[in-house]
Order: C-alpha cells, then sequence, then structure tokens
C-alpha cells in the first residue's frame, strides 16, 4: 500500500538536482530506496538520500523528461510514498572511502554520515561533470569527512576522473577497510577494480528499471538477482562477476540495452 | 515420503508446482532461479510479436489484505529478441512452457510455431490478461473466440497447449470447453480477476492503467470455484491458479480438481523459496494422509459430493404433511 506525503520543502542542489524533503515516520536505512508515485505523472524508484528521523528526502536527478517535468513539482504537492524497500548498507567500516560520481552521492550520504557521528573516520572522492554540478560536498564536509573533488571540465578540484582520485588514496595501504560507491557503471566498475587490487571490499549501489519493487516482475533482473529485494547494494566482487554489470540492463520491455 | 511426480497433458513434472507467467520471467537466469528454487515446471513472461514497454508506473500496488493489484500492459522484448533468454533457460536443464500473447488466432498461431522453435516444451495461451486492449480477456472471453485460437495454434504445434482463461466472463466452463473441443490438451484458471483502487485522498486511480488486475489469497476461493466448475466440464486437465502460499492451499485446488498448480503473487510476499518450501510441506501432508502420490487427491473433494436443494420442499408432499 502506498502512503501519500507532502513536499515540505524543495531544495535546487545543483542545475539538474532536486531534493525533496518530506515527513515520514517509517523507518529507513542508508542504501534503501523507496517507490514515488507523483500522481497524474510517473512512479520512480528513488534511493533516500535523508534516512533520520520522520523527515525523509529523496534527490531527484533529471535525466529524462519524466525527471525533469517532476522536478519542478511545488512544495506542498502531495506524492505517493511505497517502501523502503531493498537492502542497506552495513554500519560497520571504520575507515570509510566513499567513490561518488554525479547524484550517486545521494545514496551514500545518508550512511556516512550516520558513521561520522559513530566516529568512524569517512573520506570522500566526489566527481562531476562541473563544479556546479558537485553534489553533498559541502554536506559532507560539515559532517565530518574530509572530501576530495574531481571535475570533468577540471573547474573544481582535480581535472579529470573521480575515479583517478579514489586510485591514489586507495594506494595508501591499511588507510581504509571497505569502499562504498555509487556513481555511472563505468565508474564503479574502475572503483571495484581498484579496491579489489588493494584487497579493500567495496559495495557499489545499482540502478535497474523498476516496476514492482517486491521481488516479482523481473524488471530489474541482473544476473541471477533482483535489484529491489536483492540489493540495491552489492559487494563489489558480485558486480565483478555479473557480465550486465557496467556493460547492459534491461528496458522497460526487458531487451537488454547498453547501460 | 510421497510421490509429488505428476503427468501433466505427457509433461512429466517433479512436482505439481509451476512458476506463474509474468513472474520472474523476463530473464533466463530469474527463470533458472525458479527452477533451481524447486518450481515442478516454469512459464515464460507472456510474449508477443513485437517489443513492448508495457504501461508506465504505478504498474504495482500491494493491497491490504491479502491482495496484489497490478496493470503491467504485457511488457516483453519481442519474439525475435526472447529466444535468448529461453536458451539461457534451456541450458540450465529448465523445464520451460511458454506463454504467448496475440491479438488474432492468426498471430496466436504465427508466435505459437517461434515459440515452439525454441525448444520449450508446452505452451500456455494468454487468453486473459484483463487489462490490455485488444488482447487476453478482450479475446478469450468468447467461447468462439478461444476456439479459433486454439484451433489456429494447435495446427502450429505438435507441444502441449494449455489455454489460459479468465475469470472475468461469465460461463468459465463454456470457454473451457470451447478449448478442449478446438484441441487444447488443458486449461490453466484462472487470470487475475478484474479490480481497481483509487486513492481517497486523491480522489483518482492509482495504477495507470486504472483497470487491473488481482491476484494474491484474496482471489484464491474464486480460482478454486473457477477449477471446481472447469473440471466438471472437461476431460483435460486443470491447473490451479490464484492466491496459492502454503500446501494447505496446493491440497485444496487439487481436491478441487487441479491436476498441477501455478504460483506467482507468493514469489513477492514469500520470496523463491516458496517453492521449496511448499513442496516439503506438501510431501508431508500427503504423507499425514496416507497418500502415497500425489495425483490421487485430484478431484476427491467431488466424489459423493451433491448440490442439496435450496427449496422448501412441497406442501402436501414434504415434512409438514407428515407432521402430527
Amino acid at each position: 500500500m502506498h502512503r501519500i506525503v507532502a513536499i515540505d520543502r524543495r531544495v535546487p542542489e545543483t542545475p539538474s538536482t532536486v531534493t525533496w524533503r518530506f515527513r515520514d515516520p517509517t523507518p529507513a536505512a542508508p542504501g534503501q530506496f523507496v517507490m514515488v508515485w507523483v500522481p497524474g505523472d510517473d512512479e520512480l524508484p528513488m534511493s533516500l538520500s535523508y534516512t533520520d528521523g520522520e523527515t525523509k528526502g529523496v534527490t531527484v536527478k533529471a535525466m529524462g523528461a519524466t525527471s525533469r517535468r517532476i522536478q519542478e513539482i511545488p512544495p506542498g504537492t502531495r506524492i505517493g510514498i511505497r517502501g523502503p524497500y531493498g537492502n542497506r548498507f552495513a554500519l560497520t567500516p571504520r575507515r570509510l572511502l566513499i567513490v561518488g560520481g554525479g547524484s550517486g552521492t545521494a545514496v551514500l550520504a545518508p550512511g556516512a554520515e550516520a558513521l561520522r557521528r559513530d566516529g568512524a573516520e569517512v573520506v570522500g572522492a566526489l566527481g562531476a561533470t562541473t563544479a556546479a554540478e558537485m553534489l553533498f560536498a559541502e554536506r559532507l564536509r560539515s559532517a565530518g569527512a574530509r572530501i576530495e573533488l574531481a571535475t570533468d571540465d577540471g573547474s573544481l578540484g582535480h581535472a579529470g576522473y573521480v575515479t583517478e582520485v579514489a586510485d591514489r588514496l586507495l594506494g595508501e595501504p591499511g588507510r581504509f577497510d571497505a569502499v562504498w560507491t555509487c556513481g555511472p557503471e563505468v565508474m564503479m566498475r574502475k572503483v571495484a577494480l581498484a579496491a579489489r587490487a588493494r584487497g579493500v571490499p567495496a559495495f557499489g549501489s545499482v540502478e535497474r528499471q523498476m516496476k514492482c519493487a517486491l521481488g516479482m516482475c523481473d524488471a530489474c533482473a541482473l544476473g541471477p538477482y533482483h535489484v529491489c529485494v536483492d540489493g540495491p547494494v552489492f559487494p563489489a566482487e558480485t558486480l565483478l562477476g555479473l557480465s550486465e554489470f557496467g556493460r547492459s540492463k534491461r528496458d522497460p520491455s526487458g531487451r537488454l540495452v547498453p547501460v | 515420503m510421497a510421490d509429488l511426480a505428476v503427468d501433466l497433458a505427457g509433461l512429466s513434472l517433479r512436482n505439481p508446482l509451476i512458476l506463474a507467467s509474468g513472474i520472474w520471467g523476463e530473464s533466463g537466469d530469474s527463470l533458472s532461479g525458479a527452477w533451481d528454487a524447486g518450481a515442478g515446471a516454469v512459464i515464460t513472461k507472456s510474449i508477443g510479436s513485437v517489443a513492448r514497454p508495457g504501461y508506465p508506473n504505478p504498474t504495482v500496488e500491494p493491497l491490504d489484505p491479502g491482495g496484489m493489484l497490478n496493470a503491467m500492459g504485457l511488457p516483453n522484448p519481442g519474439i525475435d529478441e526472447y529466444p535468448a533468454e529461453i536458451a539461457r533457460a534451456r541450458e540450465h536443464g529448465v523445464l520451460l512452457i511458454g506463454s504467448v500473447f496475440g491479438g488474432t488466432p492468426e498471430e496466436f498461431g504465427e508466435l505459437a510455431g517461434r515459440m515452439a522453435a525454441t525448444g520449450v516444451a508446452a505452451l500456455e495461451l494468454n487468453l486473459s490478461c484483463p487489462h490490455a486492449e485488444g488482447y487476453g480477456t478482450e479475446i478469450g472471453s468468447d467461447p468462439e473466440d478461444v476456439a479459433a485460437v486454439v484451433r489456429a495454434v494447435v495446427r502450429q504445434v505438435r507441444i502441449p497447449v494449455f489455454a489460459k482463461i479468465t475469470p472475468n466472463a461469465a460461463d468459465l466452463p463454456a470457454l473451457a470447453r470451447a478449448a478442449e473441443k478446438a484441441g487444447a490438451h488443458g486449461i490453466s484458471a484462472i487470470n487475475t480477476v478484474r479490480a481497481m483502487a483509487i486513492d481517497p485522498e486523491l480522489e483518482r486511480p492509482v495504477l495507470a492503467h486504472g483497470l487491473g488486475g488481482l491476484s494474491g489469497p484474496a482471489i484464491k476461493a474464486i480460482g478454486v470455484a473457477a477449477v471446481w466448475q472447469i473440471a466438471e466440464a472437461v476431460r483435460i486437465p486443470v491447473v490451479g491458479v490464484g492466491g496459492i502460499r502454503s500446501a494447505t492451499d496446493v491440497i485444496e485446488y487439487l481436491l478441487a480438481g487441479a491436476t498441477a498448480v501455478e504460483i506467482g503473487t507468493a514469489v513477492a510476499t514469500d520470496g523463491i523459496g516458496i517453492f521449496g518450501r511448499i513442496a516439503a510441506d506438501l510431501a508431508r501432508a500427503l504423507d499425514d494422509r496416507g497418500v502415497r502420490r500425489v495425483g490421487e487427491i485430484v478431484g476427491r473433494a467431488r466424489r459423493g459430493f451433491a448440490v442439496p436443494s435450496a427449496e422448501a420442499p412441497t406442501p402436501g408432499r414434504g415434512a409438514i404433511s407428515r407432521s402430527p
């Protein structure tokens, strides 16, 4: 059953991302997602970018026509929520590296904040196309994480890929006991390989087409897994073992198409 | 231990628990996963002539208590692409039943031929999707239409053909009889029951398509009644579908006259492990009854059952005249 919540606050984060905050006391954990129904439009899976307390949040990225359109809906709009669904990031690392690409950082932020509150060390390598698109760098800094940035156009931080920053950080032996990553799959694949090379356990949150979100309809099939119930967080070693990871996904009809 | 193996229209199933169409049916890996979890056979997603994305979300709404509402809109990759998934599942050794849907008898015949060529062991004809314009129930509600589709299909293939019929019609036995007469080897009943949910706060339908189909425990009694009536009307085997979550539910369908059953929505509520759990529970339950082969209880509730009269005895000849 969905429940109706009103968007209390609409926070433009970057030119392409908007956060909606809404009151929803249903408990949720970092890594989990909800199905968000915009009445009269679509229902989309969205990872929670705020999981604590009674005010949750999702950060909507303008990807296609639908997400661009629904980004514009004003505060006060009532939306439907189902969930939270899926698994979570285990809050066990004491020295965590997060590697976020673009809006992927929204998925990593609540868990990173929770670990900081718990006294763990968190280093963030965050990437974006350009400075204005950098997401949640300040939020994570104020949580006490050390943040290193990379932009494709060199307008902020390292000029180049965030994976290059991650690779350098992972090069310090024993510095990290876990890596979390979320972003474009090609990026996540590189992070997973870099973590494997340094012997650091890594976990990635992946995105697939979703319809039921209940492990039934098979829309989010990824190898032998269903992202909605077995994921969205998977050990990097699991992801690297899947021929589809970083290469293909299923479209709404079930056809395999390039990621 | 009771023997769970059944012969279903010539198919040898290791147990009577079949994965229903539309569940875990998009990828060959998922079909294989359902088989590994213990399903006796696995039915593919309903495949049409061309790729079809289905309706926009919301396509699914879980309802309390015990119902699942959906209007997926027959999403499928089309018969050109889907055989790759079937090949993957066949390599894994899965006993596969291919589901197809068409808009005309000719389209059904063409699809059936191409589906059979992939090497599936049997076909199931989707004559019952309740929410797709031009398909399913729209051409499965009339016995003559059902017969025309089945005739077109059995001409094209040499494997068993099951007609999955709709509960959203007045006379289910007539549909089943029409399918049998046209050459079907079995009847699957039921598909989802036409249903709808309206959000009372927003005052609008929840599903993007408005109307949908209901599955889950809420429809089990409807499925049992359908099997009961159809088993009376035909001699070909009946596959019972609707709301099965336990071995007790399976037994109820078997007693009504089903040779096998399909399980779908329970995969969402209980996980794919439901197949292994029900198989183990079913074997134990049959042992407890002293039943050695699962087939022994098929239709057993029908034996000696007669509908009593609901009419008052006629004055002058009944109990009243005999009172002192």
